[in-house]
């Protein structure tokens, strides 16, 4: 396959996966900021929400202050953004017209259909339930691409490509969201404790859309380590740092068997596979640190990106 | 005349380049003027330095380099024995007729004030050679001097129309309306010795060359209005600059590309003044 | 035009051979049934019209090139003489090309002036001297051709640079077997379909000589913003290579390689559809960056074929043109099979006092113009328009030359008042290997929809037909 093929694969997939992230995130911002509890001089959810999506440095540039307006627009609309949801939407359905004849014709009109229902929102007047339909209406875009993925697609190196970017990208996003809230699961604030906490809990999960997993799987009330636990470590949960790694080297191996040749992208995926595996929640807590562990999984995740592009995407 | 040239071309790049691919014309073959004693083309990084002949008899290296580059340099130096022959070639082969060298180029194209120009100069001989010489002097009396006004891209048109340029836009406009005349001219690419003693020059140089009966081609440097003498050295000819330029090439990746050249033409038993 | 040669019916109302059956069953098939059938081709269309919409520049709506149900039928005698013109035709432009690009034998004696072609802006000094493997320049050519009467087919253009139009050869094929199955069981037509498979064998067997004994070939195309681009996605689908752009290339060694996931993969042949302009910015337009840098020196070297050749575009050239007959006969001692139109030159003092004061019954071009654009229809014109375009003649007459209004055959057409005869030209696409020439039986028939028009070009209103040869 051509490099520039597998690239547009690739980053179509990361964009829409993190057009779908950021509808999480502005989601999940805009319940905490609703809650009865006022969180004035606590902290801004706002620069929160910007922070998560890895965007603050740019909001800053163009805004004095983060409030709801502000960062409505940039993350969703602002063409200045280039992660903005309608950006990502743009970039991934232009990915998309370039390869065309590598996607199957349903993720071609998944994508489309998809671009065109989002460019029609500009942005203006974002009340709450105008804001809710288009959240909604990004997300099953992106569902809607997915699953015609999942269904029509050969499973070949266009597919492994495409799910290289999701899980590479998905993987990023979790983190950042964590470490973003890293000090409301320190067991020192835990004891402040109160309903404040609950709602940021609550909060992290529903941004990753893990609240329900979590009472699944825990079947007890929120504790903060349990949701690291469960966002980090746990397989079974299809956006944990272990599951993208599960599914990076699945996909990875994938590749170099069909390739019958493996390099440094195998390696770091492995290696970071490898440490997921081996590590418990509490050693990342008590002796890692918690943002630490975070912090160098987001760089270890930004190597293997890296070492993706150079082994087979220019 | 002996002569040493070195000619040096760096490139650097901020970002690092991923790869490099050049075409170079920078070797000078000989002619009854010039006798080439010896002759090197130096690249500093490893590579395949492919040789070959173009159309136009102009030898031309090819390499491509793998990086990270953050610097580029190619070398061309030798030695040249030079004779004056009064601006007359001889002893060169001869691979296309003449015709060609009335073809019009995009940087060599005439528009009235050039053609009216030409026209006007035509009607004061009737001699080619004389006629020659009467339009390089009025080229080399209308256009000035001016390294800051034109680039490698300037046309013959754009350039007399302001009236400034550097040795490149003088012969493109020569040729320009040695066509437009019905004389086939062509672009001449080399070095120069300067008799003012200035041996440092930021760039090679360039002339025209025309087709006269009886006599071939005679070379005309309207920059200096005057035929080349035992103090030019002549690498490689074409159509226009883009023909007989010494470098063209394109690097992949990185960024921030700067560019220096180095040219120095010195008499060879004398120490670089 | 009145007295324009019908190629369904004759004078006296009976139909010619070939024609027979469809001319019956037109005579049975109720209009509102034809328009049933054309409107479901139309749906059929526009479901590969989407295909167009999404490589086009913006969102709207590309328009769809009308296509008319009713075929237009060669019979097999015809077609057995029209593709044997062809094939002498191709292989003369290639003795031609070969023959200027080295030793200009045509040129020194005499036969076509050396101004032509040395100072043409589509001969290239680049390609002197360069010797193509099997002496193979242009490996696809779209030859347009008009028939004028029972006998002769008349040779208006020869497209060698790249010509277009055989997915639309290949889509009316199949839109037509779909809509019609009945009439494909009544006629035995000549497939088209193994055009892919026929333009990959030829592609393959123009390879350089070192290449692997199974060559990798790729198409190069200027990429999603040419009008082109649809024909070069679905011509790589078909043939089952890859589409490439400049940017996915890389020439290492002078030799081309394809960046893939693999690492690079050597390419040998390079079906490109990319003007000779655009190719090489380090030979060609230093601007250009759809290109590839330093591919005329893999090329110099040996080790690429391009399909077609650099250079090609001296050949199509309409005043080279009118020199084919005597190229012909200069390089096989044969005449030739197909006519020339007889052409005045403008260039020559005499022709061009001629087409001044016959400018009311002449078609006049430009020597390099293509697609309808830049000419003149004598007859058609106002006595302003001649004035205004002769102006433009004397001040520039080696870009011009012109031509008799030919009374091009006519076709049944359906159309708006029902079947009527409309001007038809063909573009059979005739491909030259270094094994032997190929050409599938029919190619693109285009129709000048509107009554009396002799303009065929899709950019004038033109519109397309499916092309029957009938194998028996």
């Amino acid at each position: 396959m051509l490099s520039r093929t597998a690239d547009s694969l690739f980053w179509l997939s990361r964009y829409l996966e993190r057009a779908d992230n950021t509808a999480r995130i502005i989601d999940a911002a805009s319940r905490l900021v609703a809650m009865p509890i006022s969180y004035a001089g606590e902290s801004n959810e706002w620069e929160s929400a910007l922070a998560a999506a890895g965007a603050l440095e740019a909001f800053k540039q163009l805004y004095k202050e983060a409030d709801r307006d502000s960062v409505i627009d940039f993350l969703a609309f602002s063409s200045l953004n280039s992660s903005s949801i309608k950006s990502c939407l743009e970039t991934a359905r232009n990915n998309a017209r370039a390869v065309r004849t590598a996607l199957t014709s349903e993720m071609w009109e998944a994508i489309n259909a998809g671009w065109l229902d989002i460019k029609r929102y500009d942005g203006t007047k974002m009340d709450r339930p105008k804001l809710n339909e288009f959240l909604t209406r990004v997300k099953e875009a992106c569902l809607r691409f997915d699953g015609s993925a999942y269904r029509t697609m050969l499973r070949n190196d266009v597919y492994y490509f495409s799910r290289l970017g999701v899980y590479l990208e998905r993987a990023d996003n979790t983190a950042r969201i964590l470490d973003v809230k890293y000090h409301v699961l320190l067991p020192a604030e835990a004891g402040i404790g109160g309903g404040l906490d609950y709602f940021q809990w609550s909060s992290i999960l529903r941004s990753v859309s893990a609240l329900t997993a979590y009472r699944w799987v825990y079947r007890e009330s929120l504790k903060p380590w349990l949701i690291a636990d469960l966002l980090i470590l746990n397989e079974q949960m299809p956006r944990s740092l272990a599951s993208c790694y599960a599914n990076l080297s699945s996909y990875l191996d994938a590749l170099s068997a069909a390739y019958g040749r493996q390099g440094a992208s195998q390696r770091t995926a492995r290696s970071i596979r490898t440490r997921l595996q081996n590590s418990r929640i509490d050693d990342v807590f008590q002796e890692i640190g918690l943002h630490e562990f975070l912090t160098d999984f987001i760089a270890e995740n930004g190597r293997l990106g890296g070492a993706i592009n150079a082994q087979y995407l220019v | 005349m002996r002569l040493r040239v070195f000619h040096e071309t760096a490139y650097t790049y901020e970002t690092p380049a991923n790869s490099a691919i050049q075409t170079l014309r920078l070797t000078p073959r000989g002619h009854d003027g010039q006798f080439i004693v010896n002759w090197r083309i130096d690249i500093d990084h490893d590579c395949r330095l492919a040789s070959t002949t173009d159309p136009f008899g102009n030898t031309v290296h090819a390499f491509t380099v793998d990086g990270p580059l953050d610097k580029l340099i190619i070398t061309a130096e030798g030695e040249i024995e030079t004779q004056d022959m009064t601006g007359v070639l001889r002893g060169q082969v001869e691979r296309f007729p003449a015709t060609v060298f009335l073809r019009e180029t995009a940087l060599t194209a005439s528009d009235t004030a050039i053609r009216d120009m030409a026209n006007d100069v035509a009607t004061r001989s009737a001699d080619r050679l004389d006629l020659l010489h009467l339009l390089m002097g009025e080229i080399a009396g209308r256009m000035h001097f001016d390294t800051a006004r034109t680039d490698s891209g300037t046309s013959a048109i754009e350039a007399f129309s302001i009236g400034k340029g550097v040795c490149q836009d003088f012969a493109h406009v020569l040729i320009a309306s040695a066509r437009h005349l019905g004389i086939p001219a062509r672009y001449v690419g080399g070095y120069l010795f300067r008799e003012d003693g200035i041996s440092k020059q930021e760039a090679g140089h360039a002339w025209a060359e025309a087709l006269v009966d009886g006599l071939g081609w005679v070379g005309f440097d309207p920059a200096n209005n005057l035929s080349p003498t035992d103090g030019y050295i002549r690498v490689a000819a074409g159509l226009d600059y883009l023909g007989a330029a010494p470098i063209r090439g394109t690097r992949y990746g990185g960024g921030g590309e700067s560019l220096s050249v180095r040219v120095s033409v010195t008499e060879a038993d004398q120490p670089n003044r | 035009m009145p007295g324009a040669f019908d190629e369904m019916t004759l004078p006296d109302g009976s139909s010619r051979p070939g024609y027979e059956f469809l001319d019956s069953w037109l005579k049975a098939t109720p209009p509102d049934l034809l328009a049933l059938r054309r409107a479901e081709a139309e749906l059929l269309f526009r479901r590969i019209g989407i295909t167009f919409a999404v490589y086009g520049n913006t969102d709207a709506e590309e328009r769809i090139i009308p296509f008319d149900i009713i075929p237009r039928i060669l019979t097999k005698p015809e077609w057995t003489r029209l593709s044997r013109g062809l094939e002498q035709r191709v292989r003369a432009l290639n003795a031609f090309l070969t023959d200027i690009y080295s030793e200009g034998e045509i040129l020194k004696a005499g036969i076509v002036p050396p101004d032509l072609i040395y100072r043409n802006p589509y001969y290239r000094p680049e390609m002197a001297g360069l010797k193509l493997p099997y002496n193979s320049y242009i490996q696809i050519a779209g030859i347009d051709v008009v028939r004028v009467d029972a006998d002769d087919f008349y040779v208006l253009e020869d497209n060698a640079r790249t010509s277009s139009g055989v997915s639309y050869m290949l889509e009316n094929r199949e839109v037509m077997m779909r809509i019609f199955p009945d009439l494909f069981a009544e006629h035995r037509v000549a497939p088209v379909e193994n055009y892919p498979e026929e333009l990959l064998a030829t592609l393959k067997s123009v390879a350089p000589p070192t290449a692997p004994e199974d060559p990798t070939v790729a198409l190069l195309t200027p990429g999603p913003y040419n009008s082109a681009y649809y024909e070069h996605s679905f011509l790589a689908d078909k043939l089952g290579i890859e589409l490439v752009e400049g940017r996915d290339l890389l020439i290492r060694d002078n030799a081309v390689w394809m960046r893939t996931t693999e690492g690079p993969k050597r390419i040998d042949v390079l079906y490109r559809r990319l003007d000779d302009d655009f190719l090489d910015p380090l030979t060609f337009r230093p601007d250009s960056a759809l290109g590839v840098p330093g591919l005329m020196n893999a090329y110099r070297a040996g080790n690429i074929t391009l399909a077609n050749a650099v250079g090609t575009g001296v050949a199509d050239d309409k005043a080279v043109y009118s020199y084919m007959p005597d190229i012909v006969r200069f390089y096989f001692g044969e005449e030739p099979v197909l006519k020339n139109v007889p052409t005045w030159r403008c260039r020559e003092a005499d022709s061009l006092a001629y087409v001044l004061e016959h400018l009311h019954e002449l078609v006049v071009k430009e020597v390099a113009g293509s697609g309808g654009y830049g000419m003149l229809i004598g007859p058609a014109a106002d006595k302003k328009t001649r004035a205004a375009f002769a102006e433009k003649i004397k001040a520039d007459p080696d870009n011009f030359i012109a031509q008799p209004t030919l009374a091009l055959s006519t076709s049944p057409t359906f159309v708006d008042s029902g079947i009527a005869p409309r001007h038809v030209d063909l573009r059979p696409f005739v491909l030259s290997g270094a094994d032997k020439i190929r050409i599938v039986p029919g190619g693109l028939t285009r129709v000048a929809l509107k009554e009396g028009s002799l303009v065929v070009n899709s950019s004038q209103g033109g519109g397309t037909k499916d092309t029957w040869v009938l194998d028996q």
